[in-house]
């Protein structure tokens, strides 16, 4: 710390040891008040003050405000300068619909030194059919998934996810870009597009890959995108005929984080044969897993309860689940079979 | 220029609020709630959380209803906003206002203002909602009153206002009232 620093330096005035800690602690609180007005947090990282001087701060200044740390603000206007200006700028981080950022740096747990705001590229907002697969624009917020024709009929899971995303509000606002690069791995849309075997279109200064959703999600809240590079677009390769999906999301109360997401894509082969299922599962790693295991068992068998609530049973193999205020690791681990089986079940019934 | 960049200093920030043109100077990480609120002096808008869960703060951004915490004051250039400040015409309270006063769809008041604009944003995409709806389209703005009941109950009878209101302008088509 600074102030104790300069009490050392300046050794003489060590020799009153007595005293030392109130006169370290004097002008240190000084300079806390004099921040006041600007860094008002309890998640304060900057300093490691107890919290009694931490809390002070808000008593003593005149307006209580949760604000970001300072950063510098360029608004893109395409493309290319968005990834120009991620090229030039340091510590820059893309601003979508902002919805889990801007509360990150609210509570100081993200403090990046410059936004480059991309919502006014207007191009990046579509849902398209192309051949073979479903385009969806970075910038397509959860609203309009959730409410697309074509999304709902064929691609359910995805419109299901979209739709317990927060509230109205936030669905207005974040995007399915955002929500993928944040990669929080609570969240509903990476699970369902895992599950959905979604494709990511990544572009960089040198020109642009497609990334599979397996190797897309790398860690919690990091991804392949890699800093000077932005996520352009997501696909979603057609399903075949005969499939139906579904995502279910487990949590309290509604606009919660889950605490277990799961999303199913069953095809179905001639007379109720699983011809091929893909299960994603949510909350209850670092990142949205597949539950493989489940998925081997269910592969060439008839989709009948019992097959099912086996498959359920191996679907917490390779799920490492942690325990939180919301539940235990073990409560977890149950609730992965429960909502695979309702899952599969949801998806079947959309066949 | 495109890019607006001054390092670190305040930016100039242009809206259209309630129809009215303003201009003010915030610095990049303002959160739009605070410039409305501290700058503009529109102080309708309310701050319950600072963390994009109690909805007080809900506006209508470009028709769309959002939280003013969750935006920075410079992603407003350019923009146009709807705050509770602009639903009544004078004297005149919008039938959403009306209603929420005639079923006692508040008791201290502090949510009221998001309650509107998230109720006025619910009944402009669905004219006739359904309870169920009704308290999706809510959920993500929090009373610790009212027990949700009577805030229900008037979006529901905002609803039949508004849409009894269309069907008098629409027969009367020489004197259109536009709100």
């Amino acid at each position: 710390m600074k102030t104790k620093a300069c009490f050392w330096e300046n050794f003489t005035s060590v020799s009153i040891e007595f005293i030392l800690p109130g006169l370290v602690f004097l002008p240190f609180s000084l300079y806390l008040l004099r921040q006041s007005r600007l860094t008002v947090s309890p998640y304060l990282k900057e300093f490691e003050a107890p919290d009694t001087l931490k809390y002070s701060q808000g008593i003593f200044s005149d307006s209580y405000k949760l604000t970001p740390k300072k950063f510098d603000y360029y608004a893109a206007t395409s493309l290319d300068e968005a990834l120009s200006l991620l090229q030039e700028k340091e510590d820059a981080k893309i601003l979508a619909g902002g919805q889990s950022l801007l509360a990150l740096m609210k509570l100081r747990l993200a403090a990046p030194q410059a936004l480059i705001d991309i919502t006014k590229i207007e191009d990046l907002s579509y849902v398209r059919e192309e051949r073979g697969y479903l385009a969806i624009g970075a910038l397509t917020i959860h609203d309009l998934i959730e409410h697309n024709e074509t999304i709902r009929k064929r691609f359910t899971l995805l419109a299901d996810a979209a739709s317990k995303i927060g509230d109205q509000q936030i669905r207005n606002r974040g995007t399915i870009g955002g929500s993928a690069c944040h990669a929080d791995p609570a969240a509903d849309l990476p699970t369902a597009l895992l599950a959905a075997n979604a494709q990511f279109v990544i572009r960089g200064h040198s020109g642009q890959r497609v990334v599979p959703a397996e190797e897309f999600f790398v860690d919690t809240f990091t991804t392949a995108v890699q800093p000077n590079e932005v996520l352009t677009e997501i696909r979603i390769p057609e399903f075949p005929p005969k499939t139906g999906s579904g995502y279910i999301k487990h949590s309290r109360r509604e606009g919660d984080f889950a605490i277990v997401g799961v999303g199913a894509v069953v095809t179905l082969a001639d007379g109720n044969i699983c011809k091929d299922v893909r299960i994603g599962l949510g909350s209850v790693a670092a990142t949205p897993i597949r539950a493989k295991a489940a998925e081997d068992y269910l592969r060439g068998k008839p989709l009948d309860d019992k097959t099912i609530i086996e498959a359920a049973e191996r679907g917490p193999q390779g799920a490492d689940p942690p325990s939180d205020m919301h539940g235990s690791r073990e409560y977890r681990l149950e609730m992965i079979k429960v909502f695979i089986k309702r899952t599969v079940k949801l998806a079947l019934t959309r066949v | 220029m495109a890019l607006q960049a001054l390092k670190t200093g305040m930016l100039q920030v242009t809206c259209k609020i309630n129809g009215k043109e303003y201009t003010g100077m915030a610095e990049p990480r303002t959160l739009l709630v605070h410039f409305l609120r501290d700058d503009l002096n529109l102080t309708g808008t309310h701050i319950g959380c600072d963390t994009g869960h109690c909805g007080a703060c809900t506006i209508m951004f470009n028709g769309k209803a959002l939280k003013s915490c969750m935006l920075l004051a410079v992603q407003a250039q350019g923009a146009e906003i709807l705050t509770v400040e602009g639903l009544a015409q004078g004297d005149k309270l919008h039938p959403i206002q009306e209603a929420f006063w005639e079923n006692h769809g508040l008791q201290c008041g502090y949510c009221t203002p998001g309650m509107l604009i998230a109720g006025l944003f619910l009944l402009q995409r669905n004219p006739d909602p359904t309870e169920e709806e009704i308290r999706r389209g809510i959920e993500g703005n929090l009373c610790r009153c009212t027990g949700y009941v009577n805030i229900v109950k008037s979006i529901k009878a905002a609803a039949k206002k508004m849409q009894e209101l269309k069907a008098q302008s629409s027969q009367a088509t020489p004197t259109p009232k536009s709100q």
